[in-house]
């Protein structure tokens, strides 16, 4: 019997070595795993690579895993923000590496990851600074630069509801970066906040097929808030 | 001569929306257009973060934190509204698929190069969002901006002197004091606010403008 549900959040990220490439899910606090994030700051992992869309808001979350010098390098789309201090502070001290990435183009090359795509050429980005030193070529007469896939070990995801197959369903705009996160990742552990008995979830809402889920993890809603 | 206010810009950018576009607004002043867009006409407003049907800030109360726009700030969802990942998102809008993106600027060259992502300071720490995919992908980019910076130059300039966010991409400038078109062939001024000539604009914009008839 298939069964990819994992007693704790510790459990499920038991095993992640120090130097992994962790996506993180979320876009702001919407979607962010900070049950599975707290579980990964207190295994300990170091000399981590995180992709996420910011560089972590306040003191919790993903900011918690920068404060805790965890972070070596961030691929991220927007890092500066009114409270992404901790970030700003190792970013200035040259303690950590950031590679800025057009959001779209993030979103791309993580999709692209899942997809099985080599590299994929895009129109954003060419003429700035964002495109220096990569590939451009004019497609029918449209300039694009050249952007390879974001392939990760581990993605860190929140949903709504799975099923022990690992199929989810997310909620509203806490959809954003799960699903092409969870494809592009070789392990996707899937934190939720309800587990259904398999064959409950409507087949044609559910929106990560369980093929992409290798983990998942039940978060009470209280624990998810006080996160 | 009457400059407009932030409201007063947000209405006048509204105005031009028609019914039935599917319309990208970005973080700050373009946000505020959302509140200007004539009552009656069906406008789809879409959000980087996976959302079409943007609706209205919920009362307070009613927030649910997993229902937020791409400046984080909650939203509601109108009937009819849908959500999506991200690189679906993303997809609309290098597609060509969003008629509009409405976006705040430092900077528009005479040719529509955009810069509004990066003040190019040493110690800045960059930071890009979706602002180079909305310039490369709507059909059609309108900037708001303040027509001269606190210092009283330009912000409409030959050469953008800030890192570009994207080259030749802006098709028109809205300011408080005109409404701008980006053409092959220069900048035509479309209007004027009022008490505003057209040679005192001119003079305060530097770079040459082409007055229209139907403008002062």
């Amino acid at each position: 019997m298939i069964n990819k549900i994992v007693a704790s959040a510790e459990a499920a990220l038991a095993d992640v070595p120090d130097g992994a490439t962790v996506m993180i899910h979320g876009f702001g606090n919407a979607g962010m795993p900070a049950a599975l994030i707290d579980a990964l700051i207190a295994q300990g992992a170091r000399d981590l690579t995180i992709v996420n869309n910011n560089a972590g808001n306040g003191d919790a979350g993903l900011a918690a895993l920068i404060r805790a010098r965890r972070v070596r390098k961030i691929l991220c789309s927007f890092p500066r923000q009114a409270d992404s201090w901790h970030f700003d502070a190792q970013y200035r001290a040259g303690e950590i590496e950031l590679e800025l990435v057009p959001q779209g183009t993030l979103a791309e090359r993580i999709r692209a990851a899942g997809a099985g795509i080599g590299a994929f050429y895009t129109p954003t980005a060419y003429g700035t600074r964002l495109a220096e030193g990569k590939e451009t070529r004019s497609i029918g007469g449209r300039d694009y630069v050249l952007e390879y896939p974001i392939h990760a070990d581990y993605a860190l995801i929140k949903a709504d509801r799975a099923d022990r197959w690992g199929n989810l369903t997310y909620r509203k705009s806490a959809r954003n970066f799960g699903p092409i996160m969870a494809a592009a990742a070789r392990i996707a552990v899937a934190q939720v906040r309800e587990i259904v008995e398999l064959g409950s979830l409507d087949p044609e809402a559910i929106v990560t097929p369980s093929i992409f889920v290798q983990r998942v993890v039940r978060v009470a809603p209280a624990m998810m808030k006080a996160a | 001569m009457k400059k407009l206010d932030r409201k007063q810009m947000a209405a006048r950018v509204a105005r031009d929306i028609p019914e039935g576009a599917y319309v990208n607004l970005g973080i700050g002043l373009p946000t505020l257009v959302g509140e200007y867009l004539p009552k009656g006409r069906e406008i789809i407003l879409h959000s980087e973060n996976g959302i079409l049907g943007v609706g209205p800030k919920p009362p307070e109360g009613e927030i649910d934190e997993d229902l937020i726009n791409a400046g984080k700030e909650p939203v509601t969802l109108l009937a009819g509204g849908a959500y999506f990942h991200h690189a679906d998102s993303f997809g609309m809008i290098r597609g060509r698929h969003l008629d509009f993106a409405i976006l705040g600027a430092f900077q528009v060259s005479t040719s529509g190069d955009l810069a509004n992502w990066h003040t190019g300071g040493a110690d800045a720490i960059p930071a890009v969002g979706g602002a180079m995919d909305l310039a490369v992908g709507a059909k059609k980019v309108l900037v708001m901006m303040e027509h001269l910076t606190k210092e009283g130059s330009s912000k409409i300039v030959e050469r953008c002197t800030y890192p570009l966010t994207g080259a030749r991409c802006v098709d028109r400038i809205y300011t408080d004091l005109a409404v701008i078109d980006v053409e092959p062939d220069g900048l035509h001024v479309i209007e004027t606010v009022e008490g505003l000539s057209f040679e005192e604009l001119q003079r305060l914009t530097g770079v040459p403008l082409k007055r229209l008839a139907t403008a002062a």
